[in-house]
């Protein structure tokens, strides 16, 4: 039963880095950037509903749902007047820009909250758990993965089923035939990139209240996010849940065998993907 | 066009600058091999940081300012180097200066198999796909107890103190053995400046050189003209190795103590090295030059503002890519057409005088 | 006054000069052909018309507003559609979004609704769930024709939409014209099928060399002069 309950345990793991790996992926999809502070970010947010549960008060789920529309705002912003300029063929712009950007907000954070390590309370939330069948489940983890479907459901509702969504995929394929139907390719970078944001700051609530966090961990999660990335394939949202579901029970394995093997596990089964499987499991017909 | 003129054409890639700095250049390696005799202990220090952190820069910006391959994760070179250095010296009980040269080969076999998983990913996937790579080495030497596993460990008094090479230069200095060692390693980080930088030129002025940059502006094309892009990567990327390792053994020679943490620092190895390039101007290889100058200084008039130092570093790292992203050199270049290391071929001669303007690349 | 109107255009992708000086002008209700051979800077033309290359504000104007400075996504808004040369369909889109994204930028009620341009096209109502790059090429140059038509243009620019297919489906295509200028489109189109050319529109400019070298209604332009005017040969 022990080998069952780990594999369960991964799974919900996988649910968080999914949430890591959407915006990250969604970002990728629309205009071909890889943001390489978007760890970082995930952790800017979660100072961002730590400070509004331990200024206002409010329960920290309340708190993220305040925190999205800032976090919005700052991913338009961001995308509208820095890395728009980054974008064209050369990959050495986007790259670098964002790679200071880490650098930037790691250090910010660093001035702004310390090194110390914080953690967003719950209450009894925290160590709640459910039975199923023999197998006993926290109710975080399970609101965890539960978030990630309900997220890649809404984006994909909100790729295929809106005016918005077919105005980013046609703006991926095509910028400037794009502009002929009205579109403002900026815009919709910059709209694209804050509801990346808005999707991080649902990660950064998991991220604050499931395990201690502080300003460094950003590029980390960086990597479990590209990795759940890759290893879904490009450009498939529900591949990217399965790539992180894939990482998180590589970590649960590799730390039933020795706890200082969780990360190295997760890594070494990207790799493996990486060689058996280049595209990913889910790859995209057409890219 | 007359006739006369045409047989007075030329190709080459000497300017005026680059004929006078190249003495210049040649006085300044003499001075400062002859540095230990009139500078201070703390000075040949920080000359042999800049001169590792130079190292490490021309390695990168031959990577990424030359074969177009963005890699974030340079450190597992820097602290697989390391590593491999100390197992030869704590284990194998070889000479340190023996075990930098070995560490240096070690590196680079290290890149053989690291090249086949990252050559799958492309442009910015690499980047981020050579990160986890220097993670999974970092978190792979952890488990090694031998060598300290998580905490690390330091090399033993006796294995530096007893190296032949520390007696000459302690007896010709008339210094003790931990002067001696400060010498000793400076000179070594000077030598290994020197011919890095002489390698990248040689390289660059190459048929090689020539077809990486084909390949750099455009991949198709190169191909088309028969450069074979993948091949001239992967042995960009192999030598890239190669100095980087070397240079993390030197480092750790010097540093004597080590951790997986500390030896494979992003931070350390690659975000101070990417920002010197990008600050000096990627793509030259003055540029890394420039920026390690600019870098020393700033980290002096900063260095008692703590994580404001590294913000200010990105700050202007963003600053200098998005308005000048051909760095410091770039811009001095362009006004003045001046090149050190001149690596465009240029026809001289002729009716027309050749024209002096242009950046470090064309 | 002209509804649109190009006064003294010039272009150039850097050191190479496409247009010199271009006058053309579009009156409500009426349907222009510029013919030329390729390379003669017709496409430019549209470009600049449509706002994909920047001009001088008082370049092109519309309605009597300056628009020779305005991007694209403004220029739709102020009701110029075009039909890009060679459809630029949008791969990842089905044919009915393809149609739907036409009223991005203009969502005004007008005649063109996704039900009359199924209805002007039928095909497309049955191939409406296929991706709009599986359809044959006539199908797709109807697709680009009713995507931009959904926005309710007064001006539908039309860049070379026979190239490449075959006679009989280019009659198929523009047997759709008298409808849409029925629905109150002035209509540009950019035609090498100088037959095409002079059967659809009431004038017709000819350009060579990025230069109009003559213009004129199609009872009035013989065959000599238009081929005189075509290659420079008068």
């Amino acid at each position: 039963m022990a080998w069952l309950d780990t594999i369960i345990q991964g799974i919900l793991l996988g649910g968080l880095y999914a949430l890591f790996a959407a915006g990250l992926s969604l970002v990728f999809g629309i205009m071909r950037l890889v943001n390489l502070a978007h760890g970082d970010l995930i952790v800017l947010a979660a100072f961002l509903i730590l400070m509004l549960v331990s200024a206002l008060g409010l329960n920290p789920f309340a708190a993220a749902l305040v925190a999205m529309p800032a976090m919005f705002a700052i991913g338009w912003a961001l995308q509208f007047f820095l890395l728009n300029r980054t974008l064209g063929t050369d990959i050495l712009p986007p790259l670098l820009v964002t790679f200071g950007l880490s650098i930037v907000i790691q250090n910010g954070l660093l001035e702004g909250f310390s090194a110390d390590s914080r953690r967003i309370s719950i209450g009894g939330l925290e160590s709640a758990s459910v039975a199923l069948g023999p197998i006993s489940v926290g109710v975080m983890p399970l609101l965890t993965l539960a978030s990630a479907i309900a997220v890649i459901i809404g984006l994909n509702q909100l790729f295929y089923r809106t005016s918005l969504g077919r105005a980013f995929r046609a703006t991926s394929d095509d910028p400037v035939t794009a502009g002929l139907m009205g579109i403002q390719p900026k815009r919709i970078f910059a709209t694209a990139t804050g509801i990346a944001m808005v999707v991080v700051t649902i990660a950064a609530l998991y991220l604050g209240t499931r395990a201690n966090f502080d300003p460094t961990i950003g590029p980390a999660r960086l990597i479990y996010a590209f990795e759940a990335v890759i290893i879904g394939g490009l450009g498939s949202l529900w591949g990217t849940l399965a790539g992180g579901i894939v990482i998180g029970i590589a970590q649960t394995f590799g730390a039933a065998i020795n706890p200082e093997w969780q990360i190295l596990a997760g890594h070494l089964a990207f790799l493996l993907v990486l060689l058996v499987r280049p595209r990913g499991l889910f790859p995209r017909a057409v890219d | 066009m007359t006739d006369t003129a045409v047989t007075l054409w030329r190709v080459e890639t000497k300017t005026k600058a680059s004929a006078t700095f190249a003495i210049v250049a040649g006085l300044i390696i003499v001075l400062a091999f002859a540095a230990p005799l009139f500078a201070s202990r703390s000075v040949q220090q920080d000359l042999f940081f800049i001169l590792t952190m130079l190292v490490l820069a021309q390695n990168w910006n031959l990577l990424a300012g030359y074969a177009g391959l963005v890699s974030v994760g340079q450190q597992a070179f820097v602290g697989f180097g390391a590593y491999a250095m100390f197992a030869l010296v704590i284990l194998g009980g070889l000479d340190p200066l023996i075990a930098i040269l070995l560490a240096g080969i070690a590196s680079a076999l290290l890149a053989v198999p690291t090249a086949f998983f990252l050559f799958r990913l492309q442009g910015a996937y690499f980047a981020i796909g050579s990160w986890v790579i220097a993670e999974v080495v970092r978190l792979a030497l952890a488990q090694w107890k031998m060598l300290g596993g998580g905490t690390g460990t330091s090399l033993p008094r006796e294995a530096t103190r007893d190296m032949p090479a520390l007696k000459l230069v302690g007896d010709l200095f008339g210094v003790k053995s931990s002067g001696a060692g400060d010498i000793l390693t400076y000179w070594l980080a000077l030598l290994l400046a020197i011919a890095t930088i002489g390698l990248v030129y040689r390289l660059l002025r190459s048929k090689q050189g020539l077809g990486l940059a084909a390949v750099r502006d455009n991949q198709e094309a190169a191909r088309s003209v028969g450069v074979d892009a993948r091949r001239m990567k992967t042995l960009v990327y192999l030598a890239a190795a190669f100095g980087t390792g070397l240079c993390g053994a030197l480092i750790y020679v010097q540093k004597a103590r080590i951790s997986p943490d500390a030896a494979f620092s992003v931070v350390d190895w690659t975000a101070y090295v990417i920002f010197i390039v990008v600050i000096g101007g990627i793509g030259t290889i003055e540029g890394p030059i420039v920026g390690v100058i600019v870098f020393y200084i700033l980290q002096n008039l900063l260095a008692d503002y703590g994580s404001w130092y590294l913000l200010i570093l990105g700050l202007i790292g963003i600053v200098i890519m998005l308005f000048a992203p051909r760095g410091l050199w770039g811009l001095f270049a362009e006004r003045t057409g001046i090149q050190l290391f001149p690596v465009r071929r240029r026809l001289t001669g002729g009716p027309v005088p050749s024209s002096k303007k242009g950046g470090p690349h064309g | 006054m002209a509804l649109l109107e190009t006064k003294n255009l010039t272009a150039r992708y850097g050191d190479f000069q496409a247009l010199f000086g271009v006058d053309i002008a579009l009156d409500q209700g009426e349907t222009i052909a510029i013919i030329g051979a390729n390379g003669a800077g017709k496409t430019t033309l549209m470009r600049s018309i449509a706002g994909i290359l920047a001009n001088l504000p008082d370049a092109v104007l519309f309605d009597g507003a300056e628009i020779g400075a305005l991007p694209a996504p403004d220029i739709v808004a102020r009701g110029i559609a075009m039909v890009p040369e060679g459809r630029k369909l949008f791969p990842s889109l089905s044919v009915e979004e393809n149609l739907l994204i036409g009223r991005y930028g203009r969502a005004v009620e007008g005649y063109w609704r996704l039900d009359t341009v199924y209805d002007l096209f039928p095909i497309l109502k049955e191939r409406r769930h296929n991706p709009g790059t599986a359809l044959s090429g006539g199908q797709q140059q109807m697709v680009a024709i009713g995507r931009a038509l959904m926005s309710n243009p007064r001006v539908l620019l039309c860049d070379e939409i026979s190239l490449g297919l075959a006679p009989v489906v280019i009659r198929d295509i523009y047997a759709a014209f008298p409808r849409i200028r029925q629905a109150g489109a002035s209509i540009v189109v950019v035609e090498q099928d100088i037959g095409q050319a002079l059967k659809v529109a009431d004038r017709v400019y000819c350009m060579m060399e990025g230069r109009i070298t003559l213009s004129g209604t199609p009872a009035v332009l013989t065959r000599e002069k238009i081929h005189g005017a075509y290659f420079g040969v008068a």
